[in-house]
Order: C-alpha cells, then structure tokens, then sequence
C-alpha cells in the first residue's frame, strides 16, 4: 500500500525540493527581468532627446536652465515641441563634485584606515570603528540641513570677499552655494565607505608578510605602507568604485547646497573656482522633476537619468577590470 | 668547504674590543669518525656527517648573557648564556614550548611586538647590548628566515630589492640594485634558477624555491647574523636538503643560528647544539659531544627519542 | 616634534630600554605620515562627534512633544506651522512597505545564490544585477516609478485626480524603496548562510532532509543574526531616502487620501515622510522653517542611531560560527 502511493506521487510531479528551486529561481528571473524593464524603459524614454541633440547633448551652447524652461513651455503651447539641450555645465559640475570628492575622500580614508587598523592605541580603535559605521549611516538630508545652515553662511561671509563677487558679478552670483560646499560635504559622506571597506581589506593581510617584513629591520610604519597597503590594493578598488557610485548619485544634500543654476565653474577664474556654483545631475533631475508631466521635458530629464545609469554600469566595469592585473603576483582579489 | 684563511670580519665596534677567536686547541677532543657507534648513542649519529668540527677560525659575533624572558607572568627562557659565532651553525633544539623559538626571536628583538614580553640579561652584539641598537638597525644586522615561506607579493627582484630600498635615503634605481640582488641570489643558490626571469612573481615559486628567496631576501642587507626559524619543516626532502647545504654554506659569511625540531637536521648541519628544556638551557657543546655523549641525562634522553 | 606619536606602550621590566620601536627613530617622511594618520583620524573623531552633538542639542532646543501628535500645517510662523505626525507616519508606512516587499525578495534571492545558484551563468548575471541595483543612484528607480504607476499597469495603484493619473502614492514610493534596500538584504543573507560550515548542512542531508527544508529549518535560523541586520540595514537605507520619496509621494505635507476604501485610499494617496519634511523645512525648501527641520531631523537621526545600535548588537551575536 505505501509503496504503492510512493511510486504514485513520484510519478505525479516535482519532489519538493525541485519545486523550491524552481519557484526560488523564477523568483529571480522575474526580478531580473524587472530591472531589465527598468533599463530598456529608462533607455527608451531617453532616446527623443538624444535623437534630436545628437552629440551636442554632451556639449556646451547656452544655458541649461534656460533650455529647460523653452523645452518646457514648449509642450503648454500648441507648437512643436522643443528639445534642445547641452548639458555640459551639469555634467562638468557632476565631474567635478564626484571627483573632487573622490579624490579627497581617497586620501583620507586611506589614512584613516592604516591609522584604525594599525597605529591607533586600543582605545581610540574601538571608538572610530562604531564612529564610521555611524557617520555612514546618516541620512543625505540631514547633511544638506547642516551644510545650508553651517557651511554655506561660513563659505559666503568668511571665504567668499566682496572683491572675488564683483569680479564675476556679471557671469554668476556667488553666495555660500558652491562648488566647495558640495564637495567637502560629499567627501565627508563617502568617507566611511571607502574607510569600511579600505579597513577590512588592510586586516586581511597576512600577518606573515607583515612579520617578514619586520624581521627584515624594515619599520613598522613602511612595513604596513609598502606590504600591507599594496596588498590590500583590491580593497583599494573596490572602496573608491563603491564610493564613486554612491557620489555620482547622491541627489538631496547636492542640490541643496551647490546652487541650484546649471553653471560650470570655470578654472581660469583661479581660486573663486571653487566657490562657485553648480547643479550635478541627480541633483538637477530632483529639482526639475515637477516638470515631468511636459512631455518633451521628461524625454530630457530621463536622458540625465541614463546617462546616471550608464556611469554607475561603467564604473562597475572599471573596478572589475582594475583588479585583474593585480592577481597576476598573487594579491588576492 | 674548509676555509683556511679567516672569515671577514667586519663591523666590530670602535672600542676595540677584539673578536674572540677559538683556537683550533680548543676544540673538543671527542671526534665521531663517520660509521662509528656509541653504546647508547642514538642511531642516526652512524650516518655520514656533511662536514666534522668547526670551522678552524671561529669568530664572536653575539653573546648571550643571563637571559630571562617572561610573556606576562609565565618564563619562557630562563637565564640563558651562550656565544654565537660567524664560521659556525648553532642549532637550537628542544622539544616544543622549551623557549628555543622564543630565544631566536629575541635575538633580533621581535620578542618586544608582542605587549606582554618582558626580558632581563643582555645580549650583546659584536660587544654592543641591542637593547641600546635602534631596532630597525639592529634587525638589518641580525635578520631572520621565518618557517612557513613568506615572500612578498611581488616579482623576484623586488622582493631580494626590498630592504635595499626601503633602508637608502634616496631610492635608488633598479640599475644601481642589479649587481646587490644578484649577488643575494647567487649566495642563496637561487640565481641560476631565477636569472632568465626577475620580474616573474614570486608566489608562484615552488615552496623550497621561496624559502630560498626568503633566504636571499635576509642576505640582500648584508647582515652579520642569519636566524631561521624552522626553515625546512614546511618543505619536501629535496628542497630541505638544498637548503641544509646553502646553510653550511653559509656559515662562513654570517654567524648561523636555526631552531628545528628535526634531530636529525641538527646533527647534519650543526657546529654546537644548544638543548633547550622548559626554559633552560641544559647543554651547550658541540654537536658530536651533545649528540654522542651527552653530559646530562635529559639531553641523552632528548637526543635518543625518549620525548619530545 | 615629539608631540607626534604617543612612545609605544612599553613592556614592564628591564633596566635598560632606552631605543625603544618609537617613531622618534624614523624618517621624517615616515614620522610625518603618522603625524598625518593621526591628525585624520582625530578629525574624522571631532567631525562625526560634532555633527551628532549639533543634531541632538538643536534638535531638543526644538523637539517638543506636540509635534509628534499634531500634524503639518500651513502656517508661516513656527508656532502656527504644526507638528510633524504626518510625516513620521510617512517615514514608518514607507518602511513597512517596502519592506514588506523586499525583505521575501532579498531573502529568496540571497538563499537561490548561496544554496542553490544553478545554473551558474544565471547566478552570476544575478550578482551583477545585484550589484548594479545596488551602484545605482535612487532618482533613476525613481524616475521608472513614475512610468510605471503613471502610464503603466499599476497606474491604478496611484493617486489619480479626475481622471488625471497622477503617478505618486505610498505604493509608489514603496515598491521603489525596496529596489534600494534589496542588496543590502540579499548580501547580508549571502554572508549569513555561507559562514554556515559544510558539516552543518551535510549532517541534515545525511539524514534524508531535503534542501530546502534544511535551508529552513536548520540554515536559516543559524543565519538569523545576519538575516536581522541585513533586514536592519535595509530599514535604515530606506528611512534615509529623500529622493524617491519627493518624486514617487508627492509634495503634500499631510497625508492626501484618493478613492474611498479606508486603508487604501491613504495608500493610494500621497504625503510626506521625514525626509521630505526637512528638505521642505530646510532654508532651500519651500516652507523654509529651520527650527521644524531640526525637530524632525533630530527624530530621524535618532531612530537611524537607533537601528545603528542595534545592528551593533545583533552583529555581534552573529560570531557564533566564527
């Protein structure tokens, strides 16, 4: 008899464990799937903007805001609709605050870390550890209210001189809202990112090294810099794609404290460079995304969105293939 | 191998203390010719030797006097005194937890990475007490092979290069390193094997082939004393004995001093044997006597397999 | 000079220490490094502590018990401006929901990687996936909301105003959210269940239990500890969020309902959360009320150092296989 219904039901369909499977796998097919959509959508609803500018989308001819506005209005009145847009400005400001704050960020954390993993006495060690994950916790926006209510009135009465204002007084209004605010603020948040993740990668090093290293009469600060630090590269890599990304998105505490005008700062206006405003993308998008019922205008605001999307994939390929040459000595990835 | 002419000597301090010198008359008198037996004995010592006695000039690089290490409360080395010479292989044995290892470490001062150390005694070198040497200086001098293989992660040449570089005040270029890393790896017995590719990784050596280069590395600074920790216990027959004969080399140039747990590795390349029990030295002569005829009985008891 | 690095903790005894492994023996270059470490890491210390410091003192000059029971309204002084109920109801709807969502996916996913992951071209597309969610700024998840529950088949999931769909709800916003919150999960999940040693799962096979029964009953509890932090994590990455939350709910500040049904029609409509409070409270905001955005942001930050703590504590009851 129980042989029987045995043979029955395994004959009837899946085992359950074949059907977990299948069930958890379509699970994530149909995830996959939903991001797909999500791409070929954000993709797609790009594409008229970039049809009608070609090229030129990436280059500089005029105002963004300006074009905003026309492309804007454009679809209120009954005329054809417009789509003209440069985005250089945004995306000059967009490089500069990510890598600004890339940059500095990298070296910081660096320290930080070889200092936390390393040369810190116990005591302070325990207290950084929690303080980082503390600081990576912090939500953008309380970042933003602290940096208009601190950093901003800071830079605009103690750095900024009335001197440096009237010299660009006729190409941009400089108030505290700059370049510097963002950058410095942005760095501050991705610090601890590239510190979590520099830490763990400098306290996989083998102690071997590190020990031969020592027993060769080398001291203890060059020893973890030229051993520890240089094994500890695909850490290296892997924290500053991660903090890349998270920069190149950060959307709320940029766009309220940058400036909120599609201007590029310009270099050769030597140190007042740093003071002036701008608006990277994902904080443009934030800011003109009220304007998505105007049809051309959400063309234009999802081809920003795409090309966010297309840097974070392009960043992930960069980290992947920074890493392979290192595996070639045995740094281990 | 038998060296007539005195080895180099080099770097003695300016006080002008002399290097002790041994007089051949002060060798021991007992000789085990190859192929003869004690009662008692244990067997191994019937196997040919790769060399009898040491080397007839027999020069004072270290002197360990009443040394006492204690991690925290325990004692791990107990009033320890013995010489360590440059023409001579001295091997530390014991069984495990006796100190030997400990001993080595604090030759070179890496006894102090660890908080709890703490040491009374002196060791001098070359007449100077190390607890007066800056550390970095003193391990250049004194350096250490470790026992599991540990080269950087990075090709052949920049390993040997690595202290080379990091010690000069101004780096110096690969040109000016060529001949030092050379040489390091000629002394090592490694070069003909390396020499067709430098830049090649070093982990991707074979293990007897990086424990060399480990070896090459320590000599790349030009240093006075050479300490292996247990060089050959992670290697195959065939690497070890390589490296026993690269040791016995060796001993000419730099005062040798290895730590092993294999007996029989001891009576091949040793010159003295210092028996480590518990902390405390309990015999230090030369290998044919300690191994032969040991004066005490824990030694004999060691050396015949009794424990350990 | 000497004031640059502390002389190394010395062991008790001897007499004679005098050159020590202090720095005092290095290159400059190498002191000045430490000095450097040093200097960063005592910063970093003083510029967290302070932020913190200034959150918590502003946010008690300003906290006060009303707020949390009255809701927003439209007043120009901050008296007459309301509370923030709506908003820190917003702030927990927003979480649940979008857990509600992620935290089956995150999970589903996170044990098809670690015991299943067949066939192995599918698992590695799924860390890729997994890893571009994760890389991707939350404005473009965002912005995809908006044509999906716009124009899309979930259109009816969100606040129409006469016909005229309007694109933003607490739906909305939810099923965005749990796009960020997702990888959190599905790494921490991962993480949990491979620390698992092979004997643990071999000894349940051994005894005739199938893969995914071991996987509940036996793997899933053991990862618990990981599990709870990823599902934390993820809580914390979504309350932080202003992004999705200003284009995907909508600029009201209190909770507009839309339709009939009760519970739904809050769902369906829009609102605020905390986020979106202290961006509009914020001078750069609208209602530009500073004393407003510091109570609410003293709220937020205190229930993200909350969640922080916890994680804190249930990480360190995860060491159990370590």
């Amino acid at each position: 008899m129980a042989l029987a219904s045995r043979t029955h039901r395994a004959s009837r369909g899946l085992l359950p464990d074949q059907r977990a499977e299948l069930m958890l796998g379509a699970l994530v097919c149909a995830v996959l799937l939903f991001v797909l959509l999500l791409v070929v959508f954000v993709f797609k609803e790009a594409w008229p903007s970039f049809d009608h500018n070609g090229f030129g989308w990436f280059g500089a001819d005029g105002n963004p805001d300006q074009q905003v506005q026309e492309i804007y209005t454009s679809a209120n009145l009954l005329r054809r609709p417009v789509y003209t847009f440069h985005a250089w400005p945004i995306i000059w400001g967009t490089l500069l605050t990510t890598l600004g704050a890339v940059t500095l960020s990298f070296v910081s954390a660096l320290f930080v870390s070889v200092f936390v993993v390393e040369f810190a006495p116990e005591a302070i060690k325990r207290i950084l550890e929690p303080v980082v994950r503390l600081l990576a916790s912090v939500p953008s926006v309380i970042f933003g209210l602290l940096g208009v209510l601190i950093l901003v009135p800071f830079i605009g009465n103690h750095v900024i001189t009335d001197g440096n204002r009237r010299s660009v007084a006729y190409i941009v209004s400089l108030s505290g809202y700059s370049l510097l605010a963002g950058v410095l603020i942005l760095s501050l948040m991705i610090a601890p990112l590239m510190i979590a993740v520099f830490s763990d990668g400098l306290r996989a090093v083998p102690r071997g090294w590190l020990e031969g290293s020592l027993g060769l009469g080398i001291n203890r600060w060059r020893t973890f810099w030229k051993i520890g630090v240089r094994t500890a590269r695909p850490a290296l890599v892997a924290g500053t794609v991660l903090a890349t990304a998270r920069a190149l998105g950060e959307t709320v505490m940029l766009a309220m404290v940058t400036g909120g005008v599609s201007f590029a700062p310009n270099p050769a206006d030597g140190l007042i460079f740093f003071v002036e405003p701008t608006r990277p993308l994902a904080a443009t998008i934030l800011q003109t995304a009220e304007e998505l019922t105007s049809e051309p205008m959400r063309h234009t605001i999802f081809a920003m969105a795409a090309v966010l999307l297309f840097s974070a994939a392009m960043l992930s390929l960069a980290g992947w293939a920074a890493k392979q040459p290192m595996k070639r000595y045995g740094v281990r990835a | 191998m038998m060296n007539a002419s005195p080895p180099p000597v080099r770097r003695l301090p300016l006080t002008g203390t002399e290097a002790q010198v041994i007089e051949p008359a002060e060798q021991p008198t007992v000789v085990m010719p190859a192929g003869s037996t004690v009662p008692g004995a244990p067997s191994f010592t019937s196997a040919p030797r790769r060399k009898i006695g040491s080397s007839p000039l027999a020069v004072d690089r270290m002197h360990v006097d009443a040394l006492s290490i204690a991690y925290g409360s325990k004692l791990a080395v107990k009033e320890v005194s013995l010489p360590i010479r440059q023409g001579e292989v001295l091997a530390l044995i014991g069984p495990s937890g006796c100190g030997k290892t400990t001993l080595l470490r604090s030759l070179n001062r890496l006894t102090e990475l660890t908080k709890t150390a703490s040491m009374k005694g002196r060791i001098l070198l070359d007449g100077e007490d190390i607890a007066t040497l800056e550390p970095t200086a003193l391990r250049r001098r004194v350096t250490m092979v470790f026992q599991q293989p540990n080269p950087f992660p990075m090709s052949v040449f920049d390993n040997v290069a690595y202290v080379l570089r990091e010690q000069a005040s101004r780096r110096p270029r690969k040109a000016a390193l060529q001949g030092a890393v050379r040489s390091a790896l000629e002394r090592a017995g490694l070069y003909d094997e390396v020499a067709s590719d430098l830049a090649h990784p070093a982990l991707r050596l074979s293990g007897g082939q990086q424990q060399r280069l480990c070896i090459a590395r320590a000599l790349a600074a030009d240093p006075e004393v050479l300490l292996l920790d247990e060089p050959c216990s992670a290697l195959d027959p065939a690497s070890t004995q390589r490296i026993e004969e690269l040791i016995v080399h060796l001993r000419e140039q730099v005062a040798v001093v290895i730590v092993t747990h294999n007996l029989q590795q001891a009576y091949r390349i040793a010159d003295r044997v210092a028996f480590m029990y518990l902390g405390e030295l309990v015999e230090f002569g030369p290998a044919e006597q300690v191994f032969g005829a040991p004066r005490e009985a824990r030694t004999k008891e060691y050396v015949s397999g009794g424990f350990g | 000079m000497s004031a640059v690095a502390p002389p190394k903790p010395s062991a008790p005894p001897a007499a004679r220490r005098s050159a020590r492994d202090s720095s005092a023996s290095w290159r400059w270059t190498d002191r000045l490094g430490l000095a450097f470490a040093w200097f960063l890491g005592l910063t970093f210390l003083a510029v967290t502590a302070a932020i913190v410091l200034y959150m918590m003192v502003q946010g008690i000059r300003y906290v006060r018990p009303e707020l949390f029971v009255t809701h927003p309204a439209a007043g120009v002084t901050e008296r007459a401006s309301g509370g923030f109920l709506d908003p820190l109801m917003g702030t927990v709807i927003v979480a649940l929901m979008a857990m509600a969502i992620a935290f089956p996916l995150g999970l589903a996913i996170g044990v098809w990687l670690s015991e299943y992951g067949r066939p192995s071209w599918l698992a590695r597309v799924t860390e890729s996936t997994i890893e571009m969610l994760a890389g991707s700024p939350s404005i473009v998840f965002a912005l995809f909301g908006t044509l999906l529950f716009e124009q899309g088949a979930f259109a009816f999931l969100s606040r129409t105003n006469d016909g005229v769909v309007y694109g933003r709800s607490f739906f909305a916003a939810a099923s965005m959210l749990s796009l960020i919150a997702l990888p959190l999960i599905v790494a921490n999940v991962r993480e949990g269940l491979q620390a698992i040693p092979g004997h643990v799962r071999e000894a349940s096979y051994a005894v005739g239990k199938t893969r995914i029964a071991t996987t509940r009953r036996v793997l899933l509890p053991a990862a618990r500890p990981s599990v709870v932090t990823g599902a934390m994590l993820g809580v914390g990455r979504i309350i932080g969020d202003t992004a999705i939350i200003v284009i995907l709910l909508g600029a009201t500040l209190r909770f507009t309902e839309s339709g009939d049904v009760p519970l739904l029609s809050t769902l369906k409509g829009t609102g605020s959360t905390l986020t979106t409070f202290v961006y509009a409270n914020a001078p750069t905001g609208e209602i530009n009320q500073p004393e407003k955005a510091f109570a609410a942001g003293f709220v937020l930050l205190s229930m993200v150092l909350a969640l922080n703590f916890a994680v804190d504590v249930a990480a360190r009851r995860g060491r159990r296989w370590r």
